[in-house]
């Protein structure tokens, strides 16, 4: 066990932060070098030296997935609820509020229909900048639908996962669309559906405990951190620092956890691929 | 016939222990004074019946005074009362016949999970089951009922057991979380989970979960999942230990009894969110007062909840359990507020045919 204190999980690193003028730079946890924010950009959001894969918006990722204007969302009018009248450093209320101003977005999930590479299909991403991507009742609701549309439509679902766990501000309400999303999947899976479960960085807590983890096919991307209890919740109660690499996709591809690490620029044609073998 | 008096835990009504919470203090004082009292009376030969018989009906009505009003955080204290009634006291109190069943099949025989057949009045169940410890030794044993893997995996596959032969499942939820260590991480809790939850969704047999103390999150959920959901009455059910949530949003753990209350893991407020869709009552002053009569309102509940499952064919009780889990939820729909907390009980009365199609979620 690593237990020299410098160790970085990325973004959870325990190193002070050196500032960066945020915009136009941007410095690569990978390999700590400045780089210009469009390049990385235009790269699909991965560091051209390290490929480092950055986190994306849902936005982004269902852009760099689907085919050119392919996608059509639903559910967009969807809002959360502040159903417990949840206050911490600040009301869950206007958390929401800013975030929706922030990101466009009324919640933490994208989904629609869309085509990948002329394949039919329907398709969810998470948005880490929407509350870390956590599950709330909008996004189980959303999930739920996805996994019903699948079945109903005989489509493949894909859902990129990219969160932080179960919304604590929604109590057990956050932890109800756990049972609620797997269940939708088990109903896919029963019907014969094709469901492939995408895993980017981060996907921990709640989401991994549930539909992440039902995937007929699992993807992950490079480096990032799949896990149930986090680096941080594992040291608030265990007090047990992890060794460098511990519950990244490269550790889970060894313990027999996923099916395959896949480069972001390689993620469209892998999922049409496996669509293709699965017959669907 | 195993149902024995010799409850390790009859101590509850042993008088001024030091088993009392904080909140608890007047109660402590008034116990005391009542015991004073007995020993005069014994040492003295006075009769002072007319004065005790007073004070104990102060008592009861200070008791159910406090008890009427605890806080988030204080209910999370009784949840927790090291003399509250835990799974081994179900066990030897209200299974007949228990006969555990061990292990896994794959990786080990994780303690925090107890299963095995036994028989609740006349009805013969699985029993899947967190297991706390009382003594420090059972609980070091059993890994304070935090469970690994491997015990969500030997839950599964006892429950699939039941579904071969058609045996109802209880599951009795008493843990603070799913174990959140390397060893844990490393053989999948996350997936051990999300499968249970998955299957869980879909047993062909009638499948009844209660939380009898502590509710936490995934790990309670794990063996969670099921076709009614109750909670004793000073049990709680959260989606993070009110602790954690502390450290996380108040960036101080001390903060927890605020994140108790924000949290509302009570059960009244998990049922007015139909979260649970029963609350089962406990005695005067909690369960750890009188174990004998928590028992008795969980077995009742049990055997009522049993009979009345027994009646839906299959393929309604996979379709309600559906809508059920489906149905709980809140949000709004643009300017349209839907908001939809669903009491459960009014989808789950009436059997649907198994073609039935859920309702729109626009109203
Ligand atoms: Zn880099």
């Amino acid at each position: 066990m690593s237990n020299n204190g410098s160790t970085s999980w990325d973004g959870y690193s325990l190193k002070k932060k050196r500032e960066v003028p945020e915009g136009l730079w941007r410095r690569c946890p990978g390999c700590e070098d400045m780089i210009f924010t469009r390049t990385v950009e235009e790269n699909l959001g991965v560091c051209p030296e390290c490929r480092h894969h950055f986190r994306i918006s849902a936005r982004q990722r269902i852009k760099q997935l689907c085919d050119q204007d392919s996608f059509e969302e639903q559910m967009a009018d969807y809002f959360p609820v502040d159903a417990l009248n949840f206050t911490d450093s600040q009301a869950y209320k206007q958390r929401l509020r800013n975030l929706q101003k922030k990101t466009g977005l009324t919640d933490a999930v994208v989904m629609g229909k869309g085509f990948v590479k002329g394949r039919p299909l329907i398709l969810a991403a998470l948005d880490p900048n929407f509350m870390m991507g956590s599950m709330g009742s909008v996004v189980g609701e959303k999930i739920t639908v996805a996994a019903e549309l699948a079945t109903e439509l005989q489509l493949p679902l894909v859902i990129v996962s990219c969160s932080g766990g179960a919304r604590m501000q929604e109590g057990a309400l956050s932890l109800a669309q756990m049972a609620k999303t797997s269940a939708a999947v088990g109903r896919l899976h029963e019907a014969g559906g094709l469901f492939i479960s995408v895993l980017a960085d981060p996907t921990s807590g709640g989401v991994t405990a549930s539909f992440a983890m039902l995937g007929d096919v699992i993807l992950a991307e490079p480096g990032a951190l799949i896990c149930f209890a986090g680096p941080r919740t594992i040291w608030h109660t265990i007090k047990v620092e992890l060794p460098a690499g511990f519950q990244k996709a490269e550790f889970l591809l060894e313990h027999g956890f996923i099916d395959m690490i896949v480069h972001r620029k390689e993620l469209r044609s892998q999922i049409a691929r496996i669509i293709d073998y699965c017959g669907k | 016939m195993t149902r024995t008096d010799d409850f390790s835990v009859a101590v509850a009504n042993e008088p001024n222990g030091n088993g009392y919470l904080d909140f608890e203090k007047p109660l402590a004082n008034l116990e005391s004074q009542i015991a004073e009292l007995r020993a005069l009376q014994a040492a003295k030969g006075i009769d002072y019946s007319p004065e005790i018989r007073q004070l104990r009906s102060n008592l009861v009505k200070l008791t159910s005074k406090i008890y009427n009003n605890l806080s988030a955080w204080e209910t999370v204290q009784v949840a927790r009362h090291p003399r509250r009634p835990i799974l081994t006291d179900y066990l030897s109190l209200m299974m007949k016949d228990f006969r555990e069943l061990h292990g896994d099949r794959c990786f080990g025989d994780d303690r925090a999970i107890v299963t095995g057949f036994g028989r609740i009045g006349r009805e013969k169940v699985l029993l899947v089951g967190h297991r706390k410890g009382r003594t420090t030794k059972e609980k070091v044993e059993c890994n304070f009922g935090c469970a690994h893997p491997e015990g969500y995996r030997k839950a599964l596959l006892k429950m699939k057991l039941a579904e071969k032969f058609r045996l109802p499942i209880v599951c009795l939820i008493d843990t603070p979380g799913a174990y959140p260590g390397l060893d844990a991480e490393e053989r999948g809790q996350a997936q051990a989970i999300a499968v249970n939850l998955m299957e869980m969704s879909r047993l062909r047999v009638p499948v009844v979960c209660v939380v009898i103390g502590e509710g936490g999150s995934g790990g309670a959920l794990g063996i969670g999942v099921g076709d009614r959901f109750a909670i004793m009455q000073f049990a709680y059910y959260s989606v993070i230990s009110p602790e954690g949530c502390a450290a996380i949003l108040w960036k101080d753990g001390a903060e927890a009894p605020k994140a108790a209350e924000a949290l509302k893991l009570v059960s009244k407020d998990l049922l007015k969110r139909g979260v649970v869709d029963h609350i089962i009552p406990e005695p005067l002053g909690g369960a750890h007062r009188n174990p004998h009569e928590a028992v008795h309102n969980l077995e009742t509940h049990l055997i009522k909840t049993i009979r009345e499952l027994r009646r839906y064919k299959i393929e309604n009780l996979i379709e309600n359990r559906y809508r059920k889990l489906r149905s709980i939820g809140e949000f709004t729909i643009a300017e349209k507020t839907t908001s939809r907390t669903v009491r459960t009980a009014a989808a789950v009365e009436t059997p649907v045919k198994p073609t039935a199609r859920r309702k729109t979620t626009k109203a």
